[in-house]
């Protein structure tokens, strides 16, 4: 029989009560042993002895255990990094990190009881409100998990809206995208189609047009593209309303302080993913999905949504609404199964959007632009180097080295930068020699120059 | 000053952040197409952080007070593990850095992989999934390809009537029928009716152990075996597995796939609503199709695996969500198996504990002996006209927050309350003594109740109004 | 015609009949049961429908409510009032808050249904 086998005193689980309290507490209930209490499950299923996991640790402890794993990292934020494909090295300003690290965000539920959640609620309407700004459209959600997931729930809505079953999207994204949207849709038997990339790296019209039917519920367009190449949003919009297709428009919010926003072109959805609304790059998670649409599309779009309401007494408040498209609700009819979702990033980007402010963030923009620019201007020329999709981009550009990517990389990587992202094997048309460059504010001249050397010195070498 | 932080600021001054520009460009080279304003606003630092002081104000969290909303274990958040995911060694690192310099990351990866496989008895764990729903996802994705592999045409899945509503959701997204199971008088699944239901077209049973009401399966024995005959996989909602930690392994009673709720089981915070982590463990025969890539260690050293051709692909842009695994294998590392199990056992007491307080004065249609959380019933208020809503809004004017609240389904009038093991016997002699200060109040002064709450930042809302004319967006009134 | 002679069906619609054409509305009960109801949607005119079939989706703030029809037949009239103020079903579900009319093929398909007093026994075992 198992006893209560707490040793008095100090412990490692957080538990408050005392031996003495659940002796008590166990007389309450009118047993006399945790074993009673177990009596539903019996005892063949019960574990045996103990599991096997390493031994408890004091705090001090398991800060060292920690500290040990740290060391075994060499983060990007400390390097003069290049590498985005989605995850940029921005600055962060140290609000986002203060309003983050207070217990009454951290620490509280998802706003159910909304008298008491009001500080989510407000917060979460005040970042709908932003997305909706950016993207100059009428309707955000709360978040999903992260850009890949977010660009399959616009698929899954888009294919519910129009009861059609295809998605056209461009084949310039990483197979990670692709591998996310296979298994997401997999279950509703919705086809996607993939449109080539032209020599200039932008969509093919002519292979979109071809492509386009009467069955297409959807056409995806990535604003700027995965290789950091402007697409002709106008265009391409033009062409899906002809063939009243809905229009996904996939978008780096930074891009869009520069860019034209997506509902300005027309855009049905957009999605996308915020990670460089001031959050770090933590390995890739946790990110940030954001997804927009218009007004006639809310009932069909997934996640929580907040507005803005009165209480009895007509004080101005927010609360969670359009519930009913819910999975809590509507269950296997609901809009989509997400329920717990990125809140604290979503509070996150709307800190950070708060503090540098409406021109702190079209500086962040043009920064990252010009960089990218001087960068450009500063390798473009050199031997063996090429830049095939041309200065068409925003702050990420596509470049070809005289040797191979990962030969390349590798080099920089022992000077202290990381110089890209190598695309052959995703992509292997562009050879193994391409690497994407992404360039933020963040990067000094100095940063770039040392970039051009390294270039120089592998391609001179050759 | 109250007012949204465009009421505050649209018409202010930002701090600067950004340094000088020391690569100036002609505008006229840089992509400059947009001539609409952002919408942001212009404010100052003391501003911001005076915004969000206000709203933090306005929120319930777990450093403040009980929580008992049920099957959400909202325990304590040990502050250690927040400042050790601080570390920039921790949060600096990007994805697709070279993996000689994220050594340290994907050992973390792999022991919490370990771990998690050692506490549910599983095999092996994917990280990928970002919350609970999305592991459900995970999972049942899992078995759509098994079945797929085998050449079976297998369409339903069988759900009890007591199940959150993210299983029918997860499962009609993968392509499949829920179909519901009536729960017996116990509130249990009965082998009996299982069996009447299952069939050679079912693919997965899908169960939470211990289920909405805080019951073991009695049967779990049975209902394995009656699952297995018919081909059956067995998927298993851990969203309870504060109940189970070295007291039950899951995978070694049969139990095929699981998701398991970092941000529930194992203390990570939930953020108002996310982020959080929903791993899903699965016995051998499945772990082929687990999503890529997973991290396996070779000699020294940890890389990543990108699986079998049999692999459902990705369900999450990169490895999930990081941050949150860095918490939840801090929590496991000081605990150790000892401290999980003292867990377990003590949110059960607990459960226990104010069940029979609770049940002094509500109902409690399924008398325990109840594991993590038990469900309790405002029924008896219905002859004053008072509703388990009215109970949960005035215990707000209490101070202390409402469990959940019409759920399970199953239950009419439910309130369903999960202490934790980490709230002390005297905060759970308080609740209890505030709810049974509620009942009287129900019956001598119903008026409070419907009122309630007064004492909160606001009072209840029209929820209505928001639905019938939802504003999503701040737009200046001029 | 006056609610004590209208039909109900178990899922707490009220039918009332003209000639071969049936106005469908819920009943009193069910409106207090859904609370504030903040969306309603109808099919369109000209829908043929089976018996049973679903036509319509009424949701209040937490829950959602199917509409059946009671009968075969075709659609001919919605009420476009109630779609754009839902609210009219809570406050007068008997009169302003119907729902639509079918044509209906077949009028031994009401003999199912029940009278008010059955209905109020009904509600009186639920």
């Amino acid at each position: 029989m198992r006893g209560i086998r707490i040793k008095e005193g100090q412990q490692m689980s957080y538990i408050q009560n005392t031996n003495q309290d659940r002796k008590e507490m166990l007389k309450t209930i009118g047993v006399s042993s945790l074993d009673e209490l177990l009596e539903p499950v019996s005892s063949e299923f019960r574990v045996k002895g103990k599991l096997k996991l390493p031994e408890p640790m004091s705090e001090a402890e398991v800060v060292g255990r920690f500290e040990r794993l740290a060391a075994g990292n060499n983060p990007a934020s400390s390097m003069k990094s290049f590498l985005g494909g989605g995850i940029y090295d921005h600055i962060i300003p140290a609000t986002v990190r203060y309003v983050l690290s207070r217990s009454e965000f951290y620490t509280s539920y998802t706003p159910y009881q909304a008298e008491v959640s009001q500080g989510t609620l407000q917060s979460i309407y005040e970042y709908q409100s932003m997305i909706c700004g950016l993207t100059s459209m009428e309707v955000a959600n709360a978040s999903l998990y992260d850009g890949a997931t977010a660009l399959a729930e616009s698929i899954l809505m888009a294919c519910s809206i129009k009861r059609k079953n295809k998605a056209l999207v461009p084949a310039a994204i990483p197979k990670r995208m692709k591998d996310v949207l296979r298994t997401y849709v997999a279950g509703k038997n919705i086809i996607i189609e993939y449109i080539p990339f032209t020599e200039e790296g932008t969509l093919d019209v002519k292979e979109l047009k071809e492509k386009l039917d009467s069955e297409t519920a959807a056409v995806v367009l990535v604003q700027p593209n995965y290789f950091g190449v402007i697409e002709e949003a106008e265009e391409i919009s033009a062409i899906v309303r002809e063939s009243g297709a809905l229009l996904i428009s996939y978008v780096d919010p930074v891009s869009l302080a520069v860019l034209t926003p997506p509902g300005e072109y027309d855009s049905d959805i957009v999605v996308g993913e915020g990670q460089s609304l001031g959050l770090p790059q933590s390995f890739g998670g946790p990110l940030l999905g954001f997804i927009a649409t218009k007004r006639e599309f809310v009932r069909k779009s997934p996640g929580r949504l907040v507005s803005e309401t009165v209480d009895i007494i007509g004080n101005k408040s927010y609360v969670m609404t359009l519930q009913t498209r819910e999975q809590h609700i509507r269950r296997a009819n609901a809009t989509s199964n997400i329920c717990t979702n990125e809140g604290l990033c979503a509070l996150a980007a709307a800190v950070y959007l708060t503090t540098v402010g409406e021109d702190g963030f079209r500086e962040v923009a043009l920064q990252s632009a010009a960089k990218a620019r001087t960068l450009y201007n500063m390798i473009s020329g050199l031997p063996g180097c090429s830049i095939p999709f041309g200065d068409n981009f925003f702050q990420e550009f596509v470049l070809k080295l005289p040797v191979p990517a990962d030969e390349f990389l590798n080099e920089a990587r022992k000077r202290g930068v990381l110089a890209g992202i190598s695309l052959g094997e995703d992509f292997p048309g562009l050879g193994d020699s391409a690497v994407l460059v992404a360039v933020t504010e963040k990067r000094s001249r100095e940063d770039l120059q040392l970039y051009r050397d390294i270039v120089l010195r592998i391609g001179g070498g050759k | 000053m109250t007012g949204t932080i465009f009421d505050k600021g649209l018409h202010g001054r930002s701090g600067k952040y950004i340094p000088e520009n020391d690569c100036p460009v002609d505008e006229a080279l840089l992509p400059i197409q947009r001539k609409s304003s952002l919408g942001l606003p212009r404010i100052a630092e003391q501003g911001v952080i005076r915004h969000y002081m206000e709203l933090a104000s306005k929120n319930y969290h777990i450093d403040k007070g009980i929580y008992p909303l049920g099957s959400c274990t909202m325990k304590y958040n040990p502050v250690v593990n927040e400042e050790i995911a601080r570390d920039n060694s921790f949060c600096g690192l990007h994805p697709a850095q070279d993996e000689a310099d994220v050594q340290g990351a994907l050992e973390l990866i792999f022991n919490l992989q370990e771990a998690l496989c050692e506490i549910c008895g599983m095999d092996s764990f994917t990280l990928q999934p970002a919350a609970g729903a999305h592991g459900e996802l995970t999972g049942i994705m899992i078995a759509r390809d098994y079945f797929r592999e085998r050449g079976e045409d297998r369409k339903f899945v069988i759900v009890p009537d007591s199940a959150h509503g993210t299983n029918p959701a997860s499962v009609s997204t993968c392509g499949f029928t829920p179909v519901t199971l009536k729960s017996d008088e116990r509130g249990m699944i009965n082998p009996a009716d299982l069996k009447e239901i299952i069939s050679s077209e079912t693919a997965v049973l899908m169960l939470t152990l211990p289920n909405t009401l805080g019951l073991f399966e009695r049967d779990i024995g049975k209902i394995v075996k009656i699952a297995h005959d018919a081909g059956v996989l067995i998927y298993m909602d851990g969203a309870n597995m504060n109940a189970l930690m070295g007291i039950v392994q899951p995978g070694k009673i049969g139990i095929d796939i699981m998701h398991l709720n970092l941000h529930k089981t194992f203390s990570t915070p939930h953020g108002g609503g996310g982020p959080g982590s929903g791993p899903v463990g699965v016995r051998e025969h499945l772990s082929a199709f687990l999503p890529i890539p997973g991290v396996v260690k070779k000699m020294d050293n940890f890389e990543f695996s990108w699986g079998s051709e049999k692999s459902i692909g990705k369900v999450h842009s990169y490895f999930g969500n990081f941050n949150v695994f860095v918490k939840a294998y801090a929590y496991i590392c000081r605990l150790g198996a000892e401290g999980l199990r003292e867990v377990s056992e003590n949110a059960i007491i607990n459960a226990n504990y104010l069940m029979e307080l609770v049940g002094r004065f509500y109902d409690v249609k399924y008398p325990g002996p109840c594991m993590h959380e038990f469900v309790a019933s405002a029924v008896n208020l219905k002859e004053h006209g008072v509703s388990t809503l009215d109970v949960a809004k005035r215990l707000l004017d209490y101070g202390v927050h409402a469990p959940t609240v019409y759920f399970p389904l199953i239950v009419k009038e439910a309130l369903m309350i999960e202490p934790v093991e980490t709230e002390k016997k005297e905060t759970l002699d308080s609740f209890a003594e505030i709810m049974e200060k509620i009942s009287y109040e129900a019956a001598n002064n119903p008026d409070l109740l419907h009122e309630a709450p007064v004492s909160t930042p606001v009072r209840r809302l029209d929820e209505a109004y928001a639905a019938r004319n939802p504003d999503f967006r701040w737009h200046e009134r001029k | 015609m006056e609610i004590e002679e209208c039909l109900f069906t178990k899922e707490h619609e009220w039918v009332s009949i003209d000639g071969d054409v049936v106005t469908i509305g819920i009943s009193e009960y069910a409106a207090g049961e859904l609370g504030d109801i903040v969306f309603i949607e109808l099919p369109e005119v000209g829908k043929k429908v089976k018996q049973m079939d679903p036509v319509g989706t009424i949701e209040a703030v937490k829950t959602v409510a199917e509409l059946f029809s009671p009968v075969t037949g075709e659609i001919i009239e919605i009420n476009e009032e109630v779609m754009d103020n839902p609210e009219i079903v809570n406050k007068d579900p008997y009169k302003e808050g119907w729902f639509m009319k079918i044509k209906m093929d077949n009028s031994s398909e009401l003999d199912v249904l029940f009278s008010y007093e059955e209905y109020n026994d009904f509600l009186g075992e639920e």
